[in-house]
């Protein structure tokens, strides 16, 4: 029986590879996911082990609340007093010890603009010329900075063309300032971790250009021989002041490196969930051609019986089968999954979001999740069809198309699918709407329910399929005429001029004519033709020639024949739309949910915003320097400014975020007030605070409660509530707690402003604009944007995000997109004998094609329908049950998912269609 | 209609086919230069051993594969040199098929197997004609059924009546009753003979069964790739004889 089963296999090479593409994909991008983040994550440690290299001690700023993420991201922790460094210096126990700070610094190109790569931030480290082993950077060439100069990465000079002795603006907390380049420098040994900028100086000038003048950000500390790590850490926490902690060298790398795990974790699991919904649409796959194909195999199966096979060897041949293809599938996927890693370090190159990667890292993890998952994933879908096969009597072996009987559960199957999906939204609604369940119960219960859905809904569709079809008869008549209207100046008719161009007939001169143009409106096809025309010469190929002129109009009877046959199995046409249902709904889901947060987030930007500008950095998102709204302030024609500042603090014993806001905010921006007035907002003073609904309620708050906060810099604020405000729905710019920013600057040493707003003299004008660019002219990070441009600026985020969760679900797209291949060769295979009727009744080649071109639409559109309608369903729950979501109707990108279906029913039926217009009608008909 | 050319009386005519299969020592030699006309209104029955070359005779004048030399022309126009589509559309006008196995789709009723062929091609049916047609091969009451509710001879007579709806030049039924019991193909040859009367139906049916060739005006007998004998309405017991003396069994 093993050798039955390989050698099904290789006689069914071509089925068996078209099956095993699912899983191929779907293992290459669990694979590739391991690969990219396993070789990211060694980079990194590889970074931050070298910057310590050198050193047995570090000592740094300790924040009074717990800013763990903040920290290793780089100095948010105050700075300490720079007194440190000569007690430590003094210790006998201690070597050498260098001061460093570090922070951002904007370099400004030679546009006059800021240097930013993607969303990127811009580093600055100080570096110490005379003992370069303790430097952060490491220097490329040229020299390292002297007092007044600075040493860029390699990638900031080359992308924006920038060289050793050239001057280059640089911008921290203060005015630009020019400065020499002195050289160039890496991070360790990456020239860019994720297109950050860096910016080097000596102590002196970075200090003052980061506002830091008597202060370290950190100390690092080499032991003298013959002590040990302990005894130097032991005697540094002896001079320890408050505010400072000290750790050895390896637990500060590790410190450092915590920040990137835990973002490296979170984009593993976020691929993998993807490289998981692939391998589902892939089991689909699986499953719907193996049934197909076990369908076909009736009377092979039954002459094993009669032959003496047990239903159990039956089993096994078939599940040993699947087996063996998972197995090679899973092999191949592997080895692909390299190729999608090296090809995703290349996406975010392109995109400015260089990663850093010393050589992919392929460890055996990888090697054993990928192969047990793509091993397991084929044999469970494959264990249905096996099971069927072996329900195939031995008496089909002497019957004339023998099919498998209905088994005695099949008039069940409706009602069980019905109860699957019902249990499975049952999970989902459990999931979202039962208060008090732990995050990971919530996330596998609607996990399993979605998955539930899903298998419920694809079983059960095969009822849904003749009315869905029927509707979408029409349907793809008239989108593929659409597109191929569309299509036709730029294929059609090119391939036909070329055609007739090389081969005739009509006079040269009008043929050459037209080969001219069709190889102008389609050079690609050029090629096609052109190697058709070497492949004739050489006698290997004989084309149809000539060929008629390219039509447009659908063709009635062969789309005729087409949309009955979508109807013929319903429950193989369901299941292969199953697998691009999947996707679809998911798409949609995506689709809703994020027209969903958008839309009303530019709501509450227009309630909330009265002011005519808002004023950010150039990448949306990092803070400003107070500075640079005390410039626009003063630009002529601003009526007001009003900066929201943000940061973290403690309160109830658990750290929120906080922001503050100025005496002008009252002007231009509104709440919506719980308790209190907008007149609040100017009289915040020294105690005042504003807290969300929420907030206020899970705390016991109400007018007047008092409200003790602990802010960064260590000092308890003895707050009291002025008001409460209920946040939008869209997603509130302001913290739980929002206090006055005289209060907040008492405690932050470096306060930063999140947004300003800024009104203006008659409001949004050209001239106004231009004043308020002038005015900020001197902070090449800023930048004025009226309320339009700010609310698309900050929405391009969540618009970016979509499109990453679009380009991963395009994958298991394509997994469905073979599928519909699969069934349709399988399907061509099967009827040979009734192509080779229509054939020789009168049904040309071109027919033939349209014919299973319109049953692939068919199959995709019902798919196509039933996903976007559960896409819809889902969104719907999930919007009911998120405050910051509402339910949106993304109508013109549900039409553009359903057009994009259209054309993968398109691209499957090509390749099958070929096989059937190829066959030779007497083939068909003498075949059995 | 363009009509036949001046002075024939044939609306298929061969002439000289010759078939071969493979090259070298694999070759084999289906046809041996057989020359053949059909002559208009007639039921010519082609009769022969298995690999004889009598299959091979009807799909190469019907259009379905190609001779190694020789020439077939039905109704006037050589069809040996047509490409694909010029060839289809042949076949939609002038050729109609009646297949042992049925081949009918599964998914459509009587009624729009039978109609198939004017659908292909884009044509209305002559309401008056298919009516007639359809008391004639006895399917009125059977028009909303589909393939698998008909019985063999049934699923068999909307193939004859598919094959006649767009009333072709010539018609070939290749084995006709080779998947029927006796009784069924009794009454399947007497609606072909009375299509061909009835009609004026020319057609053409290759078979081996002796009592199908009694019925036609004319049969051919095949051996090796060549015409061994030819002979007008004869009865089923001498088509036995012929058989026999020619050791054609």
């Amino acid at each position: 029986m093993i050798r039955f089963a390989l050698q099904g296999i290789l006689g069914r090479k071509l089925r068996t590879a078209l099956t095993a593409i699912g899983v191929v994909l779907g293992v290459a991008l669990v694979s590739g996911t391991y690969v990219l983040t396993d070789s990211i994550s060694s980079a990194f440690d590889s970074i931050f082990t070298e910057n310590y290299k050198n050193t047995d001690a570090a000592i740094t700023g300790k924040s009074a609340i717990d800013l763990s993420q903040d920290e290793a991201a780089g100095g948010v922790a105050p700075p300490f007093d720079q007194s440190l460094l000569a007690k430590v210096q003094a210790l006998p126990e201690a070597g050498v010890a260098e001061g460093g700070v570090f922070g951002e610094a904007q370099l400004i190109g030679k546009d006059g603009k800021t240097i930013v790569f993607g969303g990127a931030p811009n580093l600055a480290f100080s570096v110490t010329p005379d003992r370069p082993e303790f430097n952060t950077l490491a220097l490329v060439s040229g020299a390292w900075p002297a007092p007044g100069e600075v040493v860029i990465d390699t990638q900031t000079a080359e992308k924006k063309g920038f060289q050793a002795g050239e001057t280059i603006g640089v911008q921290a907390r203060g005015p630009i300032q020019r400065m020499r380049i002195s050289g160039l420098v890496e991070f360790g040994q990456v020239s860019s971790i994720g297109g950050a900028t860096l910016a080097g100086f000596d102590l002196p000038t970075a200090q003052r250009l980061m506002d830091k003048e008597g202060k370290l950000d950190q100390i690092l500390v080499a032991k003298k021989d013959g002590v040990s790590e302990q005894q130097l850490i032991d005697a540094i926490q002896k001079v320890l002041p408050e505010g400072t902690q000290v750790r050895t060298a390896e637990d500060q790398a590790t410190a450092d490196a915590e920040g990137t795990s835990g973002f490296l974790d979170f984009f593993r699991t976020f691929l993998l969930v993807f490289a998981g919904i692939a391998l589902f649409v892939g089991s689909f796959v699986i499953a719907n051609s193996l049934s197909i194909t076990i369908a076909q195999r009736t009377r092979e199966f039954a002459t094993l019986r009669t032959l003496g096979a047990s239903r159990r060897q039956v089993l096994s041949s078939v599940v040993l089968e699947a087996l063996v293809t998972g197995l090679l599938a899973s092999v191949v996927g592997l080895f692909l999954g390299l190729g999608i890693a090296t090809g995703l370090f290349r996406v975010f190159d392109a995109a400015g979001l260089t990663l850093p990667n010393n050589g992919l890292v392929f460890s055996t993890r990888t090697v054993i999740v990928a192969l047990i998952v793509g091993v397991l994933v084929t044999l469970l879908a494959s264990l249905r069809p096996a099971w069927r096969a072996t329900r195939v009597p031995p008496i089909a072996a002497v019957r004339e198309g023998a099919t498998l009987a209905p088994t005695r559960f099949h008039r069940f199957r409706p009602v069980g699918a019905a109860l699957l999906a019902i249990a499975g939204v049952a999970l989902v609604v459990v999931g979202l709407f039962v208060d008090g369940l732990s995050t990971t119960t919530v996330l596998s219960s609607l996990g399993v329910g979605v998955l539930l859905i899903f298998i419920g809904i694809a079983l059960f569709s095969s009822r849904l399929v003749r009315p869905l079809a029927a509707f979408s008869n029409p349907v793809a008549r008239w989108s593929v005429l659409i597109l191929t209207v569309l299509a036709w100046p730029f294929f059609s008719l090119p391939y036909w001029l070329l055609r007739r161009g090389v081969w005739g007939p009509g006079s040269s001169g009008r043929r050459t004519a037209g080969f001219v143009l069709g190889a102008v409106l389609n050079p690609v096809l050029l090629l096609i033709v052109l190697i058709m025309a070497v492949r004739r010469r050489a006698g290997s190929w004989q084309p149809e020639w000539p060929a008629d002129f390219p039509g447009v109009l659908p063709d009635r009877p062969a789309t005729e024949i087409g949309g009955q046959n979508s109807k013929r199995d319903p429950h193989r046409t369901a299941s292969t739309a199953a697998a691009l249902m999947i996707g679809l709904a998911l798409v949609t889901l995506v689709a809703t949910l994020g027209a969903g947060i958008i839309k009303p987030f530019e709501d509450a930007v227009d309630r909330i915003f009265s002011g005519d500008y808002a004023i950010t950095a150039q990448n949306n998102f990092s803070p400003l320097p107070p500075a640079v709204a005390q410039a626009a302030a003063a630009a002529p024609g601003v009526t007001s400014v009003s900066s929201v500042r943000g940061g973290q603090a403690q309160a109830f014993g658990e750290t929120i975020f906080i922001t503050a806001v100025d005496s002008q905010a009252a002007g231009v921006l509104s709440f919506d007030w719980q308790a209190g007035s907008q007149d609040v907002l100017g009289q915040l003073r020294a105690d005042g605070a504003v807290v969300d609904e929420t907030y206020a309620k899970d705390h016991n708050l109400q007018l007047g409660s008092s409200l003790p906060l602990q802010t960064a810099g260590g000092k308890t604020l003895p707050l009291k509530v002025a008001g409460i405000f209920k946040p939008p729905a869209g997603g509130s710019p302001f913290g739980n707690v929002t206090i006055s920013t005289t209060s907040f600057d008492a405690t932050n040493p470096q306060p930063l402003n999140v947004y300003s707003f800024a009104s203006m003299q008659g409001g949004v004008t050209a001239a106004n604009t231009a004043a308020l660019e002038q005015a900020l002219a001197t902070f090449p990070n800023a930048k004025a944007q009226t309320r339009e441009q700010f609310k698309d600026a900050q929405s391009d985020g969540i618009r970016g995000l979509l499109n990453v969760l679009y380009v991963l679900l395009a994958l298991s797209v394509v997994v469905s997109l073979f599928g519909i291949v699969n069934t349709l060769v399988l399907t061509v295979f099967e009827r040979t004998r009734e192509l080779g009727m229509l054939r020789a009744i009168g049904l040309t080649r071109r027919q033939v094609k349209r014919m299973i071109r319109h049953e692939s639409v068919i199959t995709a559109l019902i798919g196509a329908v039933i996903g976007i309608l559960l896409g819809l369903g889902l969104a719907l729950l999930l919007a009911a049950r998120l405050d910051e979501v509402s339910f949106a109707v993304p109508t013109g990108q549900l039409i553009i998912f359903a057009a994009v279906s259209v054309v993968v029913g398109i691209f499957a039926a090509i390749w099958p269609a070929r096989r059937a217009s190829r066959l030779n009608p007497l083939e068909a008909l003498q075949y059995e | 209609m363009e009509g036949y050319s001046e002075g024939t009386t044939s609306v298929v005519r061969a002439e000289d086919l010759v078939r071969v299969y493979g090259a070298g020592d694999t070759e084999v030699r289906a046809l041996r230069g057989v020359s053949v006309d059909i002559a208009p209104g007639q039921l010519t029955a082609v009769m022969g051993p298995s690999g004889s070359g009598k299959s091979t005779l009807m799909h190469i004048l019907a259009g379905l594969d190609k001779p190694t030399t020789g020439s077939v022309k039905i109704d006037g126009t050589d069809i040996t040199t047509l490409g694909d589509d010029a060839l289809t559309r042949l076949r939609r006008k002038h050729i109609g098929f009646i297949f042992q196995f049925f081949n009918l789709l599964p998914m459509l009723t009587a009624r729009d197997n039978v109609l198939l062929p004017l659908s292909i091609a884009g044509q209305k049916p002559d309401e008056e004609y298919f009516t007639d047609l359809i008391d004639r091969v006895g399917l009125a009451d059977r028009l909303t059924h589909r393939p698998a509710e008909l019985s063999g001879g049934q699923q068999q007579r909307v193939a004859i009546a598919r094959a006649l709806v767009s009333r072709p030049t010539v018609i070939f039924a290749d084995e006709p009753t080779g998947n029927l019991d006796s009784r069924t193909s009794g009454e399947i040859l007497e609606l072909i003979r009375a299509s061909v009367d009835k009609y004026g139906q020319t057609t053409v049916m290759v078979t081996h069964d002796a009592k199908a060739a009694a019925m036609a005006d004319r049969v051919l007998f095949l051996a090796d790739g060549e015409i061994v004998k030819e002979t007008g309405k004869t009865s089923q017991h001498e088509i036995l004889r012929i058989i026999d003396t020619l050791d054609l069994s």
